[in-house]
């Protein structure tokens, strides 16, 4: 129960249990010159994000900063064209605050695209050598901080690798980790017996009203969270595919209710609500799955359990992607980008709980430095639009 | 048993294949046996029992659609013959599971 691994030691006191740096562009425009700098360093941890707009957006601006200060995170350079409206000077006092190594390369005052690409990968090999000096420290499970995303859903999620991964989340809770579970709009129908898991009554409510906004919003936008091959796979509604997203959760109680960049103030099991507050603007609330693993590592999440049964093959920048595949037969067509098969369950050759444990380990295990499937073929899938939230309310979080 | 068709909750009046399910498999339903009429991928559902139009639907003992007609014990329950309470479902051709290339 006490196993410990080596973490990287942030100024805050976090842990992280990968050093990346982290080069972001903040603008499309400022995009190429961004990705060209990161092209210099294929066998090293530097990694691209981004903001691809031109309008402000204080949603983006705060997750942006969680991210560069994210503990998986060791340096960041910003890649600006220098006319964007992404507040730059903000950014870097945020990242220069927790002693990280930061900069910021304006296009339009470095010389174009060949002058910027060659500062930046100068800069980004001395900031190699720093992150190489970030004291080590000993990290246990209780400071993980661990989402779960389900995508590529079909008719075996809700039977196998959703129920095996909610599995994990108990063993992983019970040992003092915080888990975060999310897309209300994937939780539609499910209100009322999630209400009823919630560590207070008023905190029951929030968790109701969250999935309740999410209802009204994809009404209003005319179309569910469900993708064309969830019916394919066999989904038939919304509803049926949130139950068996539901099951992801895991049978622990509910011990908050947070938003995107919301950090878990203690172990347990926390909903992110991630639908906007006010009236529907900015389009769809997560227009694919990546939008919604970057809201949990703006929330602290070290590593994410991703479950699918059609066959995503995703990773995700700044912090590894689990893959867990529910259905057998596209276990056996995508073998290599999957870490856990659990389509056993399926086929009857393995419990629920097996896999469940299996997933615990392998937790573990990533947090001691094995590479998942997605982070040893190089995936790094990043994406981050415009949203806009309220601050979660008094009840949303109870005190212990 | 219900061969390759699990039957989730007591209460479903819906199956679910654990396997592709070929035409002419022998399932055991309610009240009676059907042999499939078409291939049942795998995790689709059929009707565990006659259901009439307006039913709700049935799976892990939770509803999760309404009837939109009558459904025959032992037929494919999917997007042609139920809807959501909440929101329209979305989908192409290969809705019944299959590719459109290899399904004319």
């Amino acid at each position: 129960m006490t196993e410990k691994f080596q973490g990287y030691l942030r100024s805050d006191g976090r842990k992280g249990i990968r050093n990346t740096v982290v080069v972001a562009y903040l603008v499309e425009c400022a995009h190429f010159v961004a990705s060209k700098i990161v092209a210099g360093f294929d066998d090293e941890d530097v990694q691209l994000i981004g903001f691809p707009g031109c309008f402000p957006n204080e949603y983006a601006a705060r997750v942006m900063g969680q991210l560069c200060t994210h503990p998986n995170v060791g340096a960041v350079l910003f890649v600006s064209l220098g006319c964007e409206s992404f507040d730059k000077v903000r950014a870097k006092g945020t990242v220069a605050s927790t002693g990280r190594p930061v900069e910021t390369l304006v296009i339009q005052r470095s010389g174009g695209t060949a002058k910027t690409v060659e500062t930046g990968r100068a800069w980004v090999r001395s900031a190699l050598d720093e992150v190489a000096k970030v004291e080590r420290a000993p990290m246990g499970v209780d400071e993980l901080i661990i989402g779960t995303i389900c995508g590529g859903s079909d008719g075996t999620s809700g039977i196998s690798g959703n129920p095996a991964a909610g599995k994990a989340f108990d063993l992983l809770i019970a040992e003092g980790a915080a888990c975060i579970f999310e897309e209300t709009g994937e939780l539609i129908s499910c209100e009322d017996i999630m209400a009823e898991r919630a560590k207070t009554p008023e905190l029951g409510e929030e968790l109701r009203a969250a999935v309740q906004k999410a209802e009204r919003y994809y009404a209003t936008l005319g179309y569910g969270s469900f993708a064309a091959g969830n019916a394919a796979g066999g989904l038939s509604t919304i509803e049926e595919k949130s139950l068996g997203a539901y099951v992801k959760s895991g049978d622990s109680q509910i011990s908050g209710l947070i938003k995107p960049g919301d950090v878990p103030p203690r172990g347990g099991l926390y909903l992110m609500d991630v639908v906007p507050d006010g009236e529907v603007r900015f389009g769809f609330p997560n227009i694919s799955d990546n939008a919604e693993i970057v809201e949990m590592i703006a929330s602290g999440a070290h590593m994410t359990l991703f479950v699918t049964g059609r066959g995503s093959v995703v990773g995700s920048a700044i912090s590894p992607v689990i893959k867990i595949c529910a259905n057998p037969d596209t276990y056996r067509a995508l073998e290599g980008d999957m870490d856990v098969n659990a389509g056993d369950i399926i086929e009857g050759k393995r419990s629920i709980a097996e896999v469940g444990q299996e997933i615990r380990d392998l937790v573990v295990n990533v947090a001691k430095g094995a590479q998942t499937k997605s982070e040893a073929l190089g995936h790094r899938e990043f994406i981050l639009t415009y949203k806009s939230f309220d601050p979660i309310g008094p009840s949303c979080l109870p005190a212990v | 048993m219900t061969g390759p068709f699990l039957h989730l909750h007591p209460d479903d009046n819906v199956l679910v294949a654990r396997a592709s399910a070929p035409v002419g498999t022998e399932v055991k339903l309610a009240s009676s046996t059907a042999t499939l009429t078409q291939t049942i991928p795998l995790a689709h559902k059929i009707a565990y029992r006659d259901i009439v139009a307006g039913e709700r639907i049935l799976k892990y003992g939770m509803p999760i659609g309404i009837a939109t007609e009558a459904i025959a014990a032992g037929a494919h329950v999917h997007i042609h013959n139920i809807r959501s309470a909440y929101t329209p479902t979305h989908a192409l051709q290969d809705a019944n599971g299959q590719s459109p290339e290899t399904s004319k």
